[in-house]
């Protein structure tokens, strides 16, 4: 199995590598379009800010490819941001692979949205198996509110998106490779897919 | 709903875990990579390594420390110790650091903080304030309490946070190393004051402690060091403390 992962300049690839590594997998980092089309699935991270990201997609022309790909794709974080319509931060246009917009907290709450916490009404294949107790780890200052898409839910001050999919596209708001044994069995099940 | 965050923090010497007793007089406990791993496992919600020899020698010993325990341990850990400039904190998240600490060279060169801002994300920058209750009021200090300031903790933690720091780790010298409790006065004066995460460092003495600086010093996190390594409060036993004391909390 071919797994990529998508190394654009603006994601702690080192880290989702490791995660995957300990999995048993060597993901190809790469921005090289051939290669990404070629994968099995492909994991697309995301760290900062969400204009910057999208700037280092345009520059590699990876905002044009991204949303044609057929195989199943995780994003991660701002990765997830960035698979939405538009961002409020920087006022940026994304990929708009899901219809949502980006938003930022509630002024009054404490930014980011920093540590341990819940996912609930979990509605995919991605947290099949889960036990009971199940946190996960978040850092982020923008969210997707609940849409149509929305596979798992969590609240900070207001319910938002944890996890969405569409279609092939699958994505996380919180960081699977730092969430401990929990998140290695969701990258798990995203490569079982 | 979020969770309060217990952090065992490794203070690392030529490679190896130390920790003092009001920093000085180091004692050795261990090996920092399986030590992380154990804290992992027993259920660490991060983890914070401190190099506090940080020589330019050493740099390389640091960065290969780094991705040993990026490699193996899968929950966030922060870096700090002799980060003073953009090359150094970008050298660490390379290595695999998921964010990075400083703490004299922000006093130094506050600039800093808006230059790792522009470059790596708040979420990446921890900034470190030890402060220490004088005459004249909390005054920040550097080099492990040695050099006072004239700067004001809480003027100093606005002002951190204005310039982009992600989160504030405050550790009062008054209550470091002597196992009485936090300092949760001024903590809920910072955690009120600021919309950044605070995280409590110095003084844990028992798990009564934990529970006090997440209630009255309404901390976001709590960070302590000897006690875990000597193994006096196991992380497992305070957690499920915490939990029946209805403190939101990772098990």
């Amino acid at each position: 199995m071919k797994i990529v992962l998508i190394d654009y300049g603006a994601g702690n690839v080192q880290s989702v590598k490791y995660a995957l590594n300990r999995l048993g997998i060597e993901p190809s980092l790469t921005k090289d379009h051939n290669e990404i089309k070629s994968a099995d699935k492909v994991i697309f991270p995301g760290v900062g800010s969400a204009k910057a990201a999208m700037e280092q997609l345009k520059a590699s022309g990876l905002d044009e490819l991204i949303p044609t790909l057929i195989q199943p794709v995780l994003g991660i974080c701002v990765g997830m941001q960035l698979m939405c319509k538009y961002s409020e931060e920087g006022n940026v246009k994304c990929l708009g692979i899901i219809d949502s917009e980006v938003k930022k907290f509630k002024p009054g709450l404490k930014i980011p949205h920093m540590g341990w916490n819940n996912i609930s009404d979990l509605k995919s294949p991605l947290f099949q198996g889960l036990p009971t107790e199940h946190q996960v780890y978040f850092v982020h200052s923008y969210y997707v509110p609940l849409n149509e898409y929305t596979i798992a839910t969590t609240d900070y001050s207001n319910d938002f998106s944890a996890a969405i999919k569409k279609d092939n596209f699958y994505a996380v708001q919180f960081h699977a490779e730092k969430s401990g044994d929990i998140g290695e069995q969701i990258l798990e099940k995203f490569l079982a897919l | 709903m979020l969770s309060k965050r217990i952090i065992p923090c490794l203070d690392i010497k030529d490679g190896r875990t130390v920790k003092g007793v009001n920093f000085i007089g180091l004692r050795d406990a261990g090996d920092p990579v399986d030590l992380a791993e154990l804290y992992s496992k027993e259920g660490a919600d991060e983890l914070v390594f401190l190099d506090i020899t940080a020589t330019h020698e050493k740099r390389k010993t640091l960065l290969d420390l780094v991705t040993r325990v990026a490699e193996r341990i899968n929950i966030p850990f922060t870096v700090g110790g002799g980060i003073s400039e953009i090359d150094d904190a970008y050298a660490l998240l390379k290595a695999g650091a998921d964010k990075i600490s400083i703490n004299s060279a922000a006093v130094k060169r506050p600039e800093l903080i808006n230059e790792l801002n522009t470059h790596f994300g708040a979420q990446f920058v921890v900034v470190a304030i030890d402060a220490k209750k004088t005459e004249d009021g909390w005054k920040v200090f550097l080099r492990g309490g040695r050099d006072r300031t004239e700067l004001n903790l809480f003027e100093w933690a606005k002002e951190v946070e204005e310039r982009g720091a992600g989160e504030i780790l405050f550790t009062s010298m008054n209550h470091d190393g002597t196992k009485s409790g936090f300092a949760n006065e001024e903590l809920a004066r910072l955690s009120e004051s600021l919309n950044i995460p605070i995280i409590a460092s110095g003084g844990a003495g028992t798990m009564e402690h934990f529970k006090d600086t997440f209630i009255e010093g309404k901390s976001d996190a709590a960070l302590a060091a000897s006690i875990f390594h000597f193994k006096e409060i196991s992380i497992p036993d305070l957690k499920g403390y915490l939990k029946q004391e209805k403190i939101p909390i990772r098990l």
